[in-house]
């Protein structure tokens, strides 16, 4: 009834092939665009800024690039944890100026100019201006698609169970890395990174004193971007390449497609995002991050999760999925606690229950996701109020 | 500050608490996750203080107080969730009991005007109150922590350490790293050989790193644990023979459940302490009578006594004592947080005041001061008799080595207010 595409006429090419071909969905559409940047910025406090709103962008975006490499592209990783902290202490690198130190004084001989086998006093050799936080995220981002690629290669030759076993090791090696090796966190006591306060043309964006709808906005902005650049990749030439590998790939190569690119370029997409992700999770959302404590291997866990509920191969379901992992423990807590006046520990358990057994309900109900159930409702709303 | 834009709707209820004045003093606590076991019996005690003093004395200054549990099972995330969700209610001072949480909040509450106390953990260079306005760490921080356990190995060896090699294994986060930097500056100064050996969170497989310490013959072993890495040191260090009175664990590594698992075997570890430990104080007696007997003890009420309990007792005390103090100071009940900031700025712990509120000798005299947050620095070193199950105290006050970690505080605290633009107070 209000749901067709009966008298929806394209009259060009251009309007045939747009995203939202549908006029009622293209409304919808517009209208979530029009309450999230025109609406929400005005009505956000601390709380949801920090604690609902910019987790659940953040998460988002990394969802969106777990869902292309494993939703797409069909490989398994269990390393984003460790690549959002990537983005995060290149980020953090980049935002306080990236220093380079060489050894001055070296007791014993000189192997390639930065190692010294003896003894040696280090001293800077030259120190990068601090980057503008913005564009430190998307540097990040790129550095993040470099790593990425590199831990991809072994995609090239395994798959599947083993392929996880190897991004696995990804994932304790980068943050064994990032908690041993005092550089990436500037030398610092305790091994913390945190943000300084940085501006972007005069508003606050990181460190304490941001007002909430500032960091609403940049977590927003980064994942419009992302979710647009995601579903026009997925749906153009490369997005067909990735889904061909994916669906079965001796295939795929027999009618063209270029295993090596399509897998590379997927980490590389993916990574980006995941990259991103990271480093607004620590420099706009958190403030503050520490290697093992935020992005350990539960975080990985919790995206594959995400993209497993929300549905694989759907940049919808990567939204849907955030939202359903970040809000719903939020959502029982204040529950829990603030209406029913149970003891906290009481509650952080139920929630674990709770949540485990959505979560099984929802693979036994429906194994394809929240994205297959919207598509669902989408359908049946076509029909009404006349299904047959 | 901060200002609102608007809340929404869920915001609008979380907000709306009761109208009635009450001094509000949040929770932060985990009962959950690989940590509860330390967790528990500080949260415990802290809640039962303040349950004694509504129901004996009827609040502090006539104003009864609130606290509001949030769970965080020690997770930074969490933790900041209980911060924003509760820092709404007119909450008076946080004590988040987890290093990395502290990291989270020390921008935060600067930002909202919160007073901050980390008792013996948190960023050490908070001590110094010219920089870090609203966090205090008083009585003892790590870096004290770190030189009192020195100071008392120096004790035990004549006052010469040269030659020997001290092993620190230390929960590799920002909680553990924090004495890394002081024990290498005290062994420039006496000569002995740090090794630093980390074990990850949450610290249930140790094999190698005791394997190292079998290969590597350290004279001591320092320890900077928490939650299930202390039972599992322990039982380790059991396990290759170590000497139990060589080993010496930090504050956060010396309660009954850190020993209790090893059984026999954990006889003789050592750990330090910032209070006393037992019930054998007058308070206990007016707990059994005014909370427990009325059924109103937090959680499961058999922690009581322990050495966690009574810190959390002694971390609510000293909360209670800074919101009289502000009382005082402003001639308000009803203090906001900026008053009790002034309160914990304003504090003086002595022996007749400890009497007077049944803990004599419970802690260490001490006064905070405006550039001072970080009290006297003392500790005392317990050693756990496992025979009769209990900590035996073996040392009076032990007071840090100041002119080695001063220096540390002004050069880390003055690193932190050249990267915010803070500027000095106190002048």
């Amino acid at each position: 009834m209000f749901y067709r595409e009966a008298g929806d006429f394209k009259t060009s090419y251009v309007d045939d092939s747009q995203t939202f071909p549908i006029s009622f969905d293209r409304y919808r559409y517009y209208f979530v665009l029009f309450v999230a940047f025109a609406l929400l910025p005005f009505m956000v406090d601390d709380y949801w800024a920090s604690q609902i709103l910019g987790p659940f962008l953040v998460f988002s975006i990394a969802a969106i690039g777990l869902n292309i490499l494993t939703g797409y592209c069909g490989q398994v990783s269990l390393g984003t944890g460790a690549f959002m902290a990537v983005g995060a202490y290149s980020c953090y690198k980049l935002m306080t100026g990236v220093d380079i130190w060489y050894p001055a004084v070296c007791d014993g001989s000189r192997i390639l100019f930065f190692w010294c086998s003896g003894r040696a006093e280090y001293q800077i050799w030259f120190q990068l201006p601090e980057i503008n936080i913005l564009l430190s995220i998307l540097l990040s981002g790129f550095i993040t698609a470099l790593v990425g690629v590199f831990f991809g290669l072994p995609s090239l030759r395994i798959k599947g169970f083993y392929l996880a076993v190897a991004t696995l090791a990804a994932q304790f090696f980068l943050i064994w890395l990032f908690n041993s090796a005092s550089w990436f966190y500037n030398f610092s006591a305790t091994g913390q990174i945190t943000a300084p306060d940085t501006f972007v043309a005069g508003v606050q964006v990181t460190g304490a004193e941001t007002q909430p709808w500032a960091l609403y906005m940049v977590c927003l902005v980064f994942a419009f971007g992302c979710a647009w650049m995601a579903r026009n990749l997925t749906r153009g030439s490369i997005g067909r390449r990735w889904m061909a590998i994916r669906d079965m790939d001796i295939a795929a190569e027999i009618i063209g497609v270029n295993p090596l690119k399509a897998k590379l370029t997927a980490f590389a997409v993916s990574s980006f995002f995941i990259g991103i992700a990271g480093a607004l999770f620590f420099a706009v959302v958190s403030g503050t991050a520490e290697a093992g404590d935020v992005f350990g291997i539960q975080t990985s866990f919790e995206i594959l999760f995400m993209i497993i509920i929300g549905g694989l191969g759907s940049i919808f379901g990567s939204f849907a999925g955030a939202a359903f992992i970040v809000i719903l423990p939020v959502a029982l807590r204040v529950i829990g606690t603030e209406m029913f006046g149970w003891p906290s520990e009481i509650v952080e358990h139920f929630q674990f229950v709770i949540v485990g057994a959505l979560i099984i309900m929802f693979l036994i109900v429906e194994p394809h996701g929240l994205a297959r159930l919207w598509q669902l409702a989408k359908e049946k709303l076509r029909l009404w109020p006349f299904p047959y | 500050m901060k200002k609102r834009l608007a809340t929404l709707a869920v915001a609008a209820v979380m907000a709306a608490g009761p109208v009635m004045a009450d001094l509000v003093f949040p929770s932060l606590s985990y009962r959950t996750g690989p940590y509860a076991a330390g967790g528990i019996p500080f949260a415990d005690g802290y809640a039962d203080y303040f349950t004694l003093l509504n129901e004996r004395d009827g609040g502090i200054g006539g104003v009864m107080t609130r606290v509001i549990e949030c769970e965080t099972a020690y997770n930074t995330e969490k933790g900041t969730e209980c911060y924003e969700r509760t820092k709404g209610e007119g909450a008076l001072v946080y004590q988040p009991l987890s290093t990395g949480i502290t990291y989270q909040l020390i921008p935060k509450t600067a930002a909202d005007g919160i007073p901050l106390h980390t008792m013996g953990y948190g960023r050490t260079s908070a001590a110094n109150g010219k920089v870090f306005s609203n966090v205090f760490n008083y009585p003892a921080n790590y870096w004290d922590g770190a030189s009192i356990a020195i100071n008392y190995l120096l004790d035990q060896n004549g006052g010469d350490l040269s030659g020997k090699k001290i092993a620190l294994v230390y929960h590799n986060s920002a909680y553990g790293k924090e004495p890394i930097r002081t024990l290498n500056e005290l062994s420039n100064k006496h000569g002995y050989e740090l090794l630093e050996i980390a074990v990850d969170h949450p610290g249930q497989e140790q094999k190698s790193q005791w394997l190292r310490i079998r290969r590597e013959r350290p004279d001591y072993v320092l320890m900077w644990g928490w939650g299930v890495m202390n039972p599992v040191a322990i039982q380790e260090a059991a396990n290759i023979g170590f000497p139990m009175e060589n080993f010496i664990g930090v504050w956060w590594s010396g309660s009954e459940n850190d020993v209790l698992p090893a059984g026999a075997d954990a006889d003789g570890y050592k750990a330090l302490n910032m209070h006393n430990v037992g019930d054998d104080f007058p308070i206990f007696e007016d707990i059994q009578q005014y909370v427990v007997d009325t059924g109103k003890a937090a959680g499961a009420g058999d922690q009581i006594g322990t050495v966690l309990y009574n810190r959390g007792l002694y971390a609510a005390m000293l909360a209670a004592e800074a919101a009289r103090t502000a009382q005082e100071i402003h001639g308000v009940g009803d203090i906001t947080p900026a008053q009790m900031r002034d309160g914990m700025e304003a504090l003086v712990m002595t022996e007749e005041r400890m009497t007077e509120l049944g803990m004599p000798n419970f802690g260490p005299e001490f006064s905070v001061s405006c550039e001072n947050h970080g009290g006297s620095g003392q500790g005392k070193v317990q050693q756990w008799n496992a025979s009769a199950g209990e900590w035996e105290i073996l040392t009076d006050w032990i007071t840090s080595d100041k002119e080695v970690i001063m220096p540390l505080v002004m050069e880390d605290s003055e690193a932190f207010a050249a990267e915010n633009n803070i500027e000095m107070r106190c002048n």
